[in-house]
C-alpha cells in the first residue's frame, strides 16, 4: 500500500524529537512533509544564548543537518509559513517568505495534502504594547534571526536594555553584554526569575549578574519607549529614561494557536490536545509549546520531548501511549553563574522546609517538602545535586531517614561523604540523569560499554544526554569516570601546546569572540603560561589571526616557518630549493629560457621536475635567492608557494585542447583556479588537480580538492590524499559551468579555511566535521555558499601579491644577509 | 686585559636583529647566530644545531629558546644545550651591550674542537 501523508507545520525542536523516534519505530510508515517558517534546519533553540555570547556557532547547535532529511526522505520547506489547514480536503497551504537577508520569496505558494497533520508551531514572543514597540531597534528573542540582529546591533558597542529578567531576559542580557554593550535589565517584579527562583536566591543572582557589570533595576514598569526613527531610550512610569540603541523584550511567550483556530480546532490557552496529543480532530496532533495539554502549556523542552515520544508512538501505531505532564527542571546557561531550580515552591502550610546557607561560598540551597516528599528546589551556587533532588522529586520518594542530612546532598547520604564517583555508582539504572532527553542512567552506560565510548562529546552525540541545556553535564561526567576510572581524560580536548590548555577549536572561537587582534593581546586575554608562546602554537596562531582578519592583522613573521618566511624551501644543508608556478603545469619557451638562464647563472647543482608538474631548483645559497627570484620574475615567473601552508599546486591534463577523450578544457580550468586561488593561506597545504575525462590523468581523485570534467559539466571532489596516508576523495556535487565550479571550490576553501585546525588537511577536517555538513554548507545552502564565497574573494584581495617580487623590491632584505663578516683574524 | 680586548668584536646594533629574531655573523668558516629574545636580551650561538648542524639562525626564537628548522630540537640560547629528550649542545659565546651595540667575544674560537653529531636518547 502506498505511504501515508504526513505534513508537519513548524521545524522546531518538538517535531524534531517525534520524527525521530517515529523513524526508530517505524521508518517507512509515512512520507514526510514538513513547512518551517523559519528558513533553516532544525537547531537546538535552548542554545541561541551561547551563540549570541559566541561561545558557541550556529553549526554547532544544528541538531538535524540537511543530510538528515534527505537519508529519510522529508521534504522540508524552509522559509514557508502554512497560511491555511483545509480540514475538508485535508491539505496545508503555505506562502514562501523573503529571506532574513531581504531577498524575494523564491517560490510560489505550495498546497500539499495530508493523511495527518502535525501542528508544532511553537510560540511567540509577547511584545507589550507601549508606544514605541515598533520602533526599529526592538527586538525580541526568539530565533536565530533575533539573535543575529542582536549581533548586528552589538557591533556599535552601544547601550542595550533588556525588558524582563526571567530566564530569557538575562541570557540576553549576558551574550550582549559578553560582546561588549552596556547592559541594563528592566523587571517588574521584585526578584529575578521570580517563576522558578524565590526571593532569596532571587537576590544571589541579582548580585551575580550585577558583579558583571550590568545594571538590574527591579520593580520596573514600562512606560514607553523613546526615539524617533530609531529607538533611543526606554521611559519607566516613575519617570526615569535610559538610554538604549537597543531594546529587547524578553517578557513571555504566547502560543501559536492563530492557524489551528482559524481551521476550527479547540483552541484555549494553546491548541486543546488529549492525552494521545490529538486536538478536537483525531487526525490533527498539536505538539509542543503550541499545545495546551491537560489544562497547561509549556516552555520547557523536558515535556515538549516527552509529548514528542507520545506523537511518534501513536503515529506508529501505540494508541496506549499517553502525555502526562511532569514537573520540569531550569538551568540558567549564563557561564559562570550556576542555579537548578525544579517543581514548586511556593510556601503553603502543609508544606515544610529546609534550607542551607553558605554565604562564605555564595552557595544557597532549598528544599520543599510535602508529606515527606521533595516537591520543589533552589540551588544556587554548588547545583551539582541538582538532578539528584530532582529524581527523588520526580520519583516521589520518601526521604524521611535521609532527611537530618538530605540538604547536604547525594554525597552525604549514609553518614560519611561518599566521594561523587561512588554517588554516581549508587543511582538506579533508571533514574533520569538528562531532563531535555529524557535518558536514564541505564542508557549512558550501556552506550559507554556497548560502543566504547570515551568522551563527554560521544556520549552527548550517541545518547543526547546533555547535549540540549547542559544542566546535566557534570553527572554525566561522573558517569564517565566511575565506569572508565582512570580511561576518563576529561580535557580530552587536547590542548595546542604546553603553553594553553585550549584546544585549537577553543582558541579560533575566542579569537572572534573576544576579537583578539594580535598575538600578544591573545596570550594575554587567553591567559597562555609562556612569554611569547612556542613553535607549535605561534605558526598556528598567526594563521588563525590571518584568516580571520583579513586585511586588518599584520602577519608576524617571526612566527612563521623559516619556509614561509623566506618563501623558499630550506634544505638539509641549510640551502634553499626555488619553485616557480607554472600555471596548471603549463610552461613556455621564455619561462624554460629563463629557468636554464638562472641555473647557470647562480651554478644551482640541482634541477629537476616535481610530482607537482613544475620545475624545483635545489641548492640555492640564501644569499642568492632575491637575485634568483629578480631574474625568474623578469621572465614573469612568481613563487609557486612550494612552502605554503597555502595553494601549493593545481595539476591539468591536456583536456578537450588536445586529447580525444577530452570533455572540457581541463587545462584552461586548472590555470583560472590556480589563478584565481593563489596566495591563499591555509590550515596546511591545499593541493587542486582538474582531469578532462574519467580517465583522470591529472589524478584529481586523490588530491585535496580535484575536477572530474564530464559530458554534463564537472564533478567536484574533494578530501583525498596520497602523501602520508591514502584515501580516494569523496564526491562533493556536480556542477554544469566553470563559474559553478569556481563558486563551490572557493566556498569549501574558505570553509576551511575558517574551520581547519592549524597542518589539519582538508581530508582530515572533512573527517571531524563530516561530509554532510561541509555539503549542506557549500553546496545546498546557496546563501551560505555565496557568502563564504565572498569572504574569500574579500580575503585574496590582500593576499595576491607575489613574496618573491617584495623581496626583490628589498622587504626583509636583513633575512638575506649576514649582519656583519669579521676577518676571521679578529679573534687571535 | 689584553687577551679580552682582542676577542670583543663589535657585530652591529639592536636594530639590526629583530626581537624573536636572529641574524648571521660570518667569520671565516665560522658562522654565529646572534639572537634577541622579545624582552631585547641578545645571545650569541655557532649557527649550528648539535643536531645535524641546522641552521638555527633560521629557527623560531621562543622565550630564551630557539626552534631548529630542520628536525624542532630545542636549544637553550643562554647555554646553548638541547632542551627535554634531546642530547647535544651548541658552543655559546660572551655577548657585551653597550648603548645598543653588540659585541661578541670571540676569542674561544680557535681552541673549540667540532662538537660530534650525537644520537636522540631513547
Ligand atoms: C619537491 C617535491 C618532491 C619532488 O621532487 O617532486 C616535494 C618536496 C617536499 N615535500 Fe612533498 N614534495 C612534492 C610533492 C608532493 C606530493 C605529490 C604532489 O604534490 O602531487 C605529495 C603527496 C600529495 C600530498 O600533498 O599529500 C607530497 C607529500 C608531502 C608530505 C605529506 C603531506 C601529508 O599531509 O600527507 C610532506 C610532509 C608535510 O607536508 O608535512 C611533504 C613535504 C615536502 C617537503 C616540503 C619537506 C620539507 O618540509 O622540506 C619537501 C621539500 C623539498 C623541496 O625543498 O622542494 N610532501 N609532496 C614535490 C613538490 C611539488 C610541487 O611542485 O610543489
Ligand atoms: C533563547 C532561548 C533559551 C531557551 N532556554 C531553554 C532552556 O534552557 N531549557 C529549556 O527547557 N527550554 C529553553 N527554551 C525553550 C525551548 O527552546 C522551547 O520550549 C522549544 O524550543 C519549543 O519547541 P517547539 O518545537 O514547541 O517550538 P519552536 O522551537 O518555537 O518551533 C516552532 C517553529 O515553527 C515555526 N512556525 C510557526 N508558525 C508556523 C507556520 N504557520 N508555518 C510554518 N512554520 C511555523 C516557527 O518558525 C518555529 O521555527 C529556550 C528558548 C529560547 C528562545
Ligand atoms: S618524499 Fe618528499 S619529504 Fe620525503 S624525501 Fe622525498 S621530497 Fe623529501
Ligand atoms: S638539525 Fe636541528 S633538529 Fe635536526
Amino acid at each position: 500500500m502506498s505511504k501515508k501523508k504526513l505534513v508537519v507545520i513548524g521545524n522546531g525542536m518538538a517535531p524534531g524529537r517525534a520524527l525521530e523516534r517515529l523513524f526508530e519505530v517505524a521508518p517507512d510508515a509515512y512520507e514526510v512533509t514538513i513547512f518551517n517558517a523559519e528558513p533553516r534546519v532544525n537547531y537546538d533553540r535552548i542554545m541561541l544564548s551561547p551563540v549570541l555570547s559566541g561561545e558557541k556557532t550556529f553549526e554547532q547547535i544544528v541538531i538535524h543537518g540537511d543530510g538528515w532529511y534527505v537519508k529519510h526522505g522529508v521534504t522540508l520547506f524552509k522559509g514557508a509559513k502554512v497560511t491555511s489547514i483545509d480540514r475538508r480536503a485535508r491539505t496545508v497551504t503555505a506562502e514562501f517568505l523573503p529571506s532574513p537577508a531581504g531577498l524575494p520569496a523564491r517560490q510560489l505558494p505550495v498546497t500539499a495534502s495530508f493523511d495527518r497533520l502535525i501542528i508544532a508551531t511553537g510560540s511567540s514572543p509577547v511584545i507589550i504594547p507601549v508606544p514605541g514597540h515598533a520602533l526599529p531597534g526592538v527586538l525580541s528573542y526568539r530565533d536565530l534571526d533575533d539573535v543575529n540582529a542582536m549581533l548586528l546591533a552589538a557591533k556599535s558597542r552601544g547601550r542595550a536594555v533588556v525588558i524582563g529578567g526571567g530566564l530569557l531576559g538575562l541570557e540576553a542580557a549576558a551574550g550582549l553584554q559578553q560582546q561588549g554593550m552596556e547592559v541594563a535589565v528592566l523587571h517588574l517584579m521584585p526578584t529575578l526569575m521570580e517563576r522558578q527562583l524565590d526571593a532569596a536566591a532571587g537576590h544571589l543572582l541579582e548580585r551575580a549578574i550585577e558583579a558583571r557589570g550590568i545594571k538590574v533595576i527591579t520593580r520596573a514598569n514600562t512606560k514607553a519607549i523613546l526615539g524617533t526613527d530609531a529607538v533611543e531610550g526606554v521611559q519607566l512610569d516613575d519617570g526615569r529614561i535610559l538610554a538604549a540603541d537597543l531594546v529587547v523584550m524578553a517578557v513571555g511567550i504566547r502560543p501559536n494557536a492563530g492557524l489551528a483556530k482559524d481551521a476550527g480546532l479547540a483552541v484555549n490557552r494553546g491548541i486543546v490536545v488529549d492525552a494521545s496529543m490529538r486536538s478536537s480532530d483525531p487526525e490533527i496532533f498539536a505538539l509542543g509549546e503550541c499545545a495546551e495539554a491537560s489544562g497547561q502549556v509549556f516552555g520547557l523542552v523536558a515535556p515538549l520531548y516527552e509529548m514528542a515520544n507520545v506523537v511518534a508512538a501513536q503515529l506508529a501505531g501505540n494508541e496506549a501511549a499517553t502525555f502526562t505532564p511532569s514537573a520540569t527542571a531550569t538551568k540558567l546557561k549564563v557561564t559562570g553563574i550556576n542555579l537548578f531550580s525544579a517543581g514548586d515552591f511556593a510556601e503553603s502550610k502543609d508544606r515544610e522546609e529546609i534550607v542551607l546557607r553558605d554565604a562564605a561560598r555564595g552557595n544557597y540551597r532549598r528544599l520543599v517538602l510535602k508529606n515527606n516528599r521533595i516537591v520543589g528546589v533552589v540551588l544556587y551556587g554548588d547545583t551539582a545535586d541538582g538532578p539528584w533532588f530532582f529524581d527523588l522529586l520526580k520519583r516521589d520518594v520518601d526521604i524521611s531517614e535521609m532527611r537530618e542530612t538530605l540538604i547536604y546532598g547525594q554525597g552525604y547520604q549514609g553518614g560519611i561523604p561518599l566521594d561523587p564517583a561512588a554517588a554516581v555508582a549508587a543511582l538506579p539504572d533508571d533514574s533520569e540523569v538528562c531532563g531535555c532527553n529524557g535518558v536514564c542512567k541505564g542508557r549512558i552506560t550501556a552506550a559507554i560499554a556497548g560502543l566504547g565510548l570515551k568522551t563527554l562529546e560521544e556520549v552527548r552525540s550517541h545518547t543526547k544526554a546533555s547535549a540540549s541545556c547542559g544542566s546535566c553535564t557534570g553527572l554525566v561526567e561522573q558517569i564517565l569516570r566511575a565506569q572508565l576510572g582512570e580511561a576518563y581524560n576529561p580535557s580530552a580536548v587536547q590542548p595546542m601546546c604546553g603553553c594553553t590548555g585550549l584546544g585549537h577549536d577553543d582558541v579560533r572561537r575566542l579569537i572572534v569572540a573576544k576579537q583578539l587582534k594580535s598575538i600578544p593581546a591573545l596570550m594575554q586575554e587567553l591567559e597562555w603560561h609562556t612569554s611569547c608562546g612556542c613553535a607549535k602554537c605561534r605558526p598556528a596562531l598567526n594563521y588563525y589571526l590571518l584568516s580571520t582578519w583579513p586585511g586588518e592583522y599584520e602577519d608576524d613573521s617571526r612566527s612563521r616557518f623559516v619556509n614561509e618566511r623566506v618563501h623558499a624551501n630550506i634544505q638539509k644543508d641549510g640551502t634553499y630549493s626555488v619553485v616557480p608556478r607554472m600555471w596548471g603545469g603549463m610552461t613556455s619557451a621564455r619561462e624554460l629560457r629563463a629557468i636554464a638562464d638562472v641555473v647557470e647563472k647562480f651554478n644551482i647543482p640541482a634541477v629537476k621536475c616535481t610530482g607537482g608538474q613544475r620545475i624545483d631548483m635545489l641548492g640555492v645559497r640564501k644569499e642568492d635567492l632575491p637575485a634568483v627570484w629578480a631574474d625568474l620574475n623578469a621572465a614573469g615567473m612568481v613563487s609557486g608557494a612550494a612552502y605554503a601552508k597555502g595553494l601549493r599546486t593545481v595539476k591539468t591534463c591536456v583536456g578537450s585542447d588536445w586529447c580525444r577523450f577530452g570533455t572540457q578544457d581541463s587545462t584552461g580550468l586548472g590555470i583560472r583556479l590556480e589563478k584565481f586561488m593563489w596566495g591563499s593561506w591555509t590550515p596546511a597545504k591545499v593541493k587542486l588537480a582538474v582531469s578532462g575525462c574519467p580517465r583522470n590523468c591529472a589524478e584529481a581523485t586523490c588530491k585535496d580538492i580535484g575536477v572530474v570534467c564530464v559530458e554534463s559539466g564537472y564533478d567536484i571532489h574533494f578530501a583525498g590524499a596520497a602523501g602520508l596516508d591514502i584515501k580516494g576523495t569523496e564526491l562533493l556535487c556536480h556542477v554544469a559551468t566553470e563559474n559553478e565550479v569556481i563558486v563551490v571550490i572557493a566556498a569549501l576553501t574558505q570553509l576551511y579555511r575558517e574551520q581547519g585546525r592549524y597542518l589539519e588537511r582538508i581530508y582530515k577536517w572533512a573527517k571531524r566535521v563530516g561530509i554532510d555538513t561541509i555539503r549542506a554548507q557549500v553546496v545546498d545552502d546557496r546563501e551560505r555558499r555565496q557568502t563564504l564565497h565572498d569572504r574569500f574573494v574579500h580575503a585574496q584581495s590582500f593576499l595576491q601579491t607575489d613574496p618573491w617580487a617584495e623581496r626583490v623590491a628589498g622587504k626583509d632584505a636583513h633575512e638575506f644577509r649576514p649582519m656583519a663578516v669579521v676577518a676571521s683574524e679578529a679573534a687571535e | 686585559m689584553s687577551a679580552e680586548r682582542r676577542g670583543w668584536v663589535h657585530v652591529g646594533t639592536m636594530d639590526d636583529v629583530p626581537r624573536r629574531g636572529s641574524r648571521c655573523v660570518r667569520s671565516g668558516e665560522l658562522t654565529i647566530a646572534v639572537f634577541r629574545t622579545h624582552d631585547d636580551r641578545v645571545f650569541a650561538l655557532e649557527d649550528k644545531c648539535p643536531h645535524k648542524h641546522g641552521r638555527l639562525s633560521e629557527g623560531i626564537v621562543h622565550g630564551d629558546c630557539v626552534t631548529c628548522p630542520l628536525h624542532n630540537w630545542v636549544i637553550s640560547l643562554e647555554t646553548g644545550a638541547a632542551q627535554g629528550a634531546d642530547q647535544g649542545s651548541t658552543i655559546t659565546y660572551p655577548v657585551r651591550l653597550s648603548d645598543g651595540q653588540i659585541f661578541i667575544d670571540l676569542a674561544l674560537t680557535e681552541t673549540v674542537a667540532e662538537p660530534a653529531l650525537p644520537r636522540r636518547k631513547d
